[in-house]
């Protein structure tokens, strides 16, 4: 066993034949390869586990990324499922950009959707062309009410945002419990804990007759576009840059801390709240228990793979939406367990941060003294 | 002569085409949809025995576990009905309105929903276990083996399901013991072996020996192994866990029903109908009797069994009484299925609020 050593020792060791170097300033095109790099070693990792599991790889692979998007439902299926996650990652970026680290979009996705499913409800029995605008600026300002107070308790009490908003998912969750169990329960539903069905319309319009891909992937691509100009057209972009690289500098320039923090907070609960109102006006047209698989918190890897840039996320978004689907079809025909979705969802986070080390640190390849 | 000789051999061999055709498509194949893992060794994993049971008897099957009740679930469902499937059971309540949904577009697909209401197309059966009859059971053994005279219960939900089973195991225990209390503790989730645990600790810190649990995790008999106190097994038998605790469990056996249903769709014979059975007609099992039982209450129990098997007792004879003392049945009468299926009230001995 001492051979490799030895041989590693030639590498690493006193006579070194890579050398560890760090760069002078992260590199700009590492910064929007390692998504990519990522993404092909979450391939090959994937693909091993498939072959330890003892199937085939390249057959397994295609059951969860290529046949779940090969015909016209399958790529709406994909939108459908894209579609919140871009969303409350744009919201997300907002935050992240600024150095606000909000873990709690699945509370303001969640308390969106109680607000909008709220009013919803009132109109359960109407129809009108003005209940969905209604429905939607509801979930929005929902969303929002619920961002402010992690927003506001940072701002004037110093509190850890991370944790607040943290654990006001749960206390969303519980709400929304609460609600469907009780006073919001349907009627005529036999005390089971769902609310009555959306009005026609109350429910997001669908875009294609027998697909549930629906409006709401346009309030997704508005956020795209609004979050674009914002980031690099305006002042308040240029503030959250320069207060995410450094706080101090931020603070030295002059620039009103507090009121971006909780400008960022609002925008990043906006969106998570339409996100809400897009899954219960859209493919629900009810409230339960289960309004989102936690994809406020999926959001967090979406926004990061796409490296909180906004065209980064519409494809982040894809990427993690069809591990969702890939894990259903790879299930129902090939008998792969369905949570490999997420060994999926984790290791192509795992691999990102892994590789970000490349940002910073590059190999140099140098002969050996001899 | 020759012509026709050819043309009914030719005919004869197209009928006999058709005929093979047609055994193949008799190859019925039947899917189905867990909410949770199928280790989960309770609901899904009991869900899952059952689908064993239909491959034992030569039909193919699929599954997708782990699927929520989100918009997800009328994907999966399209897909599977899609896919082949003749006949696709989703297994938890949350699936109601998707199942319908997809029915709807898949009219020669068969659609089996547990423990729904809605038939909204013929292609639609409801199915449901009379999990009460094992409670009241359960109630019996647990107000005989009590000494502390507080019974604990981990319940998941406030649903109709749910405080039935805290009424029919309460009244069953008052029966032998009236001192009893059982106290309630809600879990809000029907798999949490984390949060299951904690509640199972509340109670038996407030003096409970016996824990009843309405959730699906073995945690709850694991806690109650530790503390010294005794519990039942959930869905299936739960004894290799916790064998000192667990004096028996209440099984859900869905095989039976799952293997005769997946039958008829073959036969053709499939038809609309809402299913709900109990100890009767074998979908609600009570494993062994634990040795700690003294003999007597054994010999009571596997009475009672055969009783309620019979319907010679019901879970819920009168008279019964609410916690405010309001009569709910009247004595010598049975609760109907329409009270049963909208049980919202506890009755008298069971302390707390249902959470509203």
């Amino acid at each position: 066993m001492r051979l490799p050593l030895r041989n590693l020792e030639c590498l690493w060791g006193e006579e070194k034949l890579i050398k560890i170097v760090k760069r002078d300033q992260p590199s700009r095109a590492i910064f929007f390869l390692t998504p990519i790099l990522a993404i092909f070693l979450t391939l090959v990792a994937g693909g091993l586990i498939f072959y330890i599991l003892g199937f085939k790889p390249f057959e397994a692979l295609k059951f969860f990324f290529i046949v779940p998007i090969a015909d016209n439902y399958g790529l709406s299926e994909l939108l459908l499922k894209a579609t919140p996650l871009c969303l409350i990652a744009i919201g997300l970026s907002f935050c992240f950009k600024s150095n606000n680290w909000n873990i709690g979009a699945e509370g303001q996705l969640t308390f969106g959707a109680i607000v909008s499913g709220g009013v919803a409800l009132l109109f359960y029995d109407q129809e009108g062309f003005y209940i969905l605008p209604i429905v939607i600026l509801a979930g929005a300002i929902g969303g929002m009410l619920y961002a402010s107070i992690p927003a506001i308790l940072k701002t004037y009490f110093n509190t850890n945002e991370i944790l607040v908003s943290l654990m006001l998912v749960y206390v969303s969750k519980l709400i929304l419990d609460y609600l469907v169990v009780g006073p919001w329960s349907n009627p005529e539903g036999f005390n089971f804990p769902e609310t009555r069905q959306f009005s026609d319309s109350a429910r997001l319009p669908l875009l294609f007759e027998g697909l549930r891909i629906h409006a709401g992937i346009y309030l997704a691509l508005a956020a795209v576009v609004i979050s674009w100009f914002i980031f690099y057209k305006t002042f308040l972009g240029f503030q959250m840059k320069v207060s995410g690289f450094s706080l101090k500098t931020a603070k030295y320039a002059g620039y009103k801390g507090k009121k971006m923090i909780i400008l960022v907070f609002l925008i990043s609960g906006a969106c998570a709240g339409l996100a809400g109102v897009g899954e219960i006006t859209g493919p629900i047209g009810q409230l339960h228990r289960e309004v989102s698989p936690d994809y406020g918190f999926t959001a967090i890897i979406v926004a990061f793979l796409g490296r909180l840039h906004p065209v980064g996320i519409i494809f982040a978004s894809l990427v993690v939406a069809i591990t969702y689907l890939g894990a259903e079809t790879a299930q129902i025909f090939m008998q792969i367990p369905k949570y490999t979705g997420q060994v999926f969802q984790g290791m192509i986070l795992f691999f990102l941060l892994a590789s970000d080390y490349l940002l910073f640190f590059k190999f140099k390849f140098i002969g050996s003294k001899k | 002569m020759h012509k026709i000789f050819i043309r009914s051999f030719v005919s004869s061999l197209v009928f006999l085409f058709t005929l093979t055709v047609a055994a193949v498509a008799k190859d019925v194949k039947a899917a189905f949809v867990y909410i949770g893992p199928t280790g989960d060794h309770g609901w899904t994993y009991q869900h899952d025995v059952g689908r064993k049971a239909v491959e034992a008897a030569g039909f193919k099957t699929t599954y997708v576990e782990g699927v929520p009740e989100s918009a997800d679930a009328e994907r999966v469902l399209r897909q599977l009905a899609n896919s082949g499937h003749d006949v696709i059971f989703t297994t938890s309540f949350g699936y109601m309105n998707p199942t319908n949904k997809v029915a709807k577009e898949f009219p020669n697909v068969k659609f089996e929903h547990a423990t729904g209401y809605k038939r909204e197309h013929p292609n639609v059966s409801t199915y449901a276990a009379r999990f009460y009859e094992g409670r009241t059971i359960l109630g019996t053994i647990a107000g005989t083996m009590t000494k502390s005279n507080v019974i604990g219960y981990v319940a998941s939900f406030p649903i109709p399901e749910v405080i039935r089973g805290i009424n029919s195991f309460t009244l069953a225990a008052q029966k032998v013991n009236p001192n009893i209390k059982t106290k309630i503790v809600w879990a809000f989730t029907w798999y949490d072996p984390g949060k299951e645990a904690e509640a199972a600790k509340a109670l038996i810190d407030q003096g409970a020996d016996v824990i009843a649990q309405h959730t699906d995790s073995t945690a709850i008999v694991q806690i109650a192994e530790k503390a010294g106190v005794y519990a039942f097994g959930q869905a299936s038998d739960m004894d290799k866990f916790a064998p000192k605790a667990v004096l028996t469990s209440v099984e859900n056996n869905w095989g039976p029903y799952y293997v005769d249903r997946v039958k008829a769709v073959a036969n053709g014979t499939w038809s609309q109908k809402d299913t709900w059975h109990g100890i009767g007609d074998g979908m609600v099992v009570i494993s062994s009797l634990d040795s700690q039982m003294p003999a007597d209450l054994q010999s009571k129990v596997k009475k009672l069994q055969a009783d309620l098997a019979s319907g010679k007792v019901h879970s819920f004879t009168g008279p019964i009484y609410d916690q405010k003392g309001n009569l709910m049945v009247a004595e010598g009468k049975t609760a109907d299925d329409g009270m049963l299926a909208g049980m919202m009230t506890y009755v008298k001995g069971v302390e707390g609020d249902i959470p509203k």
